[in-house]
């Protein structure tokens, strides 16, 4: 346990975060697939409040942290912390807003995006509920928030690329998340979404003091809200204010200029 | 009451046909209610194959001189939650987990059998079903069961639906994943050996893909191609059941054409929809 971070109560909804509660950590995480050791002794944390992007290049083990940190895989080493517990003994998480990477939906059956957005009203182990009114409410809310309202009745896989990933996007913030992770969220997603995207992160942000964890390539949309980076590549090779990271010049981390995020260039 | 004589008209007006037409619309109605979830797992095969698993299991039942409904369960929930085992794990695909078990079911079964006398009419009757010889207390039976798996089924879409469209994202979020993928496999050998004592395993492992493939072709929602997937399911019960009688020809079969023929009719419907459709927009 990290001991600046206070006790918390353990409510669900966002409102309940306090400012400094660590929502996510890891400490001396470790895996290897077979003998390949994809994460190195990751130390990270992310705070109620705090808007942090996972940047490193292809192959740096950015997913595999993620992973790791919300208890799909169990790590070599070291340990990860979910809300300040094992993530494995975390069940109920509504308090948790996950957006994965290419969220495959197959095409075989039809599904409104309401119906999408509608799967994040079952954490908390609410899954076999039928839906109150307040979940409906909910689900209308993300949907809005994302600019999806008008094709909420439509059938997701009729939607573009862009449309579909906010339906996706939208699902994560059904559940009034006090913690975000995304994964490659805005891979693909045209400019007006990714404005969309932008504002309504920083209102989950600003407004209800939740903490985001955005794993990215391209943070141009976002670039000037983030309050810290962290630059992964199999080990953690920065973690501090954008800023600071521009000061000292991306090339000193030992990363191959071909490999950088799209936004890094920009900063160096 | 259920096997009470009803005012029906032709060709339901007999006893037996009223309770064959009864045993038939449950089954149309339950097992595209499982299998629209099945569809989306893409183990579309999953009932014939649990199907197979079902048959060794009557032949270890006549073997050994035990009930053959319990040897069958046995062996196909066993079946059901092997095959759910080995994708889980992602040792193999869906499809070739089916396969190693459709293949070495249908074997057992044949060995088994044979062992313990040979191939009957017995074992024809589980393959394509004997509906007119049903008997009322079956009737009730496969009703009452259908009618359970229906209400499950619909009470919990929201998480099965979850569970099946994106199965990482619900593990995340706290969904049970495994408790639902366990629950829709035992739904699944229990209906399949519940239905082929009566219909056979044709009927049943048919039922649960071709009304699901007709329907999301035009269902605009998930709950619209549940929904449209029982109704068809239903509606080709009761139509091929009457064309059997008219035709004389085999029940089950007669109601398997009817759905498989839906579905071309459905299929080319929404092709040329999709054909208007887009020239009406390319005008526009």
């Amino acid at each position: 346990m990290d001991s600046t971070a206070p006790e918390t109560p353990r409510g669900r909804a966002p409102e309940d975060a306090s400012p400094r509660e660590d929502l996510l950590g890891a400490e001396g995480l470790s895996f290897a697939y077979g003998r390949d050791l994809v994460i190195d002794d990751v130390d990270l944390s992310v705070r109620a409040g705090e808007f942090v992007a996972l940047v490193g290049p292809n192959g740096s083990g950015k997913s595999t942290l993620v992973k790791l940190l919300l208890g799909s895989l169990e790590p070599l080493t070291g340990a990860a912390r979910l809300f300040g517990r094992p993530p494995r003994s975390v069940h109920r998480r509504g308090r948790l807003g996950y957006v994965p990477q290419r969220p495959n939906l197959s095409s075989e059956l039809p599904a409104t995006v309401r119906e999408i957005v509608a799967a994040g009203r079952l954490t908390d182990g609410r899954w076999w509920r039928p839906l109150s009114r307040t979940d409906r409410d909910e689900v209308g809310h993300a949907i809005a928030s994302v600019g999806l309202s008008e094709l909420s009745r439509r059938p997701v896989n009729a939607l573009s690329g862009g449309q579909q990933q906010r339906a996706f996007i939208a699902r994560a913030f059904a559940s009034e998340p006090s913690l975000l992770v995304l994964d490659e969220p805005i891979a693909g997603v045209d400019a007006a979404s990714q404005r969309l995207f932008r504002d309504s992160l920083v209102h989950l942000i600003r407004e209800h003091g939740a903490g985001v964890l955005l794993v990215s390539h391209e943070l141009s949309a976002v670039a000037d809200d983030v309050d810290r980076v962290i630059v992964l590549k199999q080990r953690v090779l920065f973690d501090g204010r954008p800023a600071d990271l521009a000061a000292r010049g991306v090339g000193s981390l030992g990363v191959h200029p071909e490999d950088l995020p799209i936004w890094l260039e920009q900063l160096s | 009451m259920i096997v009470a004589d009803l005012m029906l008209p032709f060709p339901f007006e007999l006893g037996f046909m009223q309770r064959a037409l009864l045993a038939c619309v449950a089954v149309g109605a339950f097992a595209p209610a499982i299998g629209v979830f099945l569809v989306q797992k893409r183990l579309s095969l999953i009932g014939d194959g649990i199907g197979h698993v079902a048959f060794a299991g009557v032949g270890a039942g006549l073997l050994v001189g035990w009930a053959p409904l319990w040897t069958a369960l046995a062996f196909a929930v066993a079946g059901s939650l092997g095959i759910e085992w080995f994708r889980a794990r992602r040792r193999t695909s869906g499809d070739v987990a089916l396969a190693i078990v459709f293949y070495s079911g249908i074997a057992l079964g044949v060995v088994l059998i044979s062992l313990g006398g040979g191939l009957s009419a017995d074992v024809f009757a589980y393959l394509f079903g004997a509906p007119l010889t049903v008997h009322p207390s079956e009737v009730r039976s496969i009703v009452g069961l259908g009618l359970g798996i229906v209400l499950t089924v619909v009470a919990l879409r929201r998480a099965l639906f979850s569970v099946v469209t994106d199965e990482e994202w619900s593990q995340v979020a706290g969904v049970p994943v495994r408790a639902l993928n366990l629950l829709l496999a035992v739904l699944t050998a229990v209906a399949v050996v519940a239905a082929m004592q009566i219909v056979g395993i044709l009927l049943v492992a048919a039922m649960m893909v071709l009304p699901v493939a007709a329907a999301q072709m035009v269902a605009r929602s998930f709950k619209g191609a549940l929904a449209i997937s029982i109704a068809i399911g239903i509606g080709a019960s009761i139509a091929g059941l009457g064309v059997s009688r008219v035709a004389g020809s085999a029940p089950s079969g007669t109601i398997v054409l009817v759905a498989a023929g839906v579905f071309v009719v459905v299929s080319i419907a929404s092709r040329s929809a999709h054909r208007i459709r887009g020239t009406v927009e390319a005008d526009v």
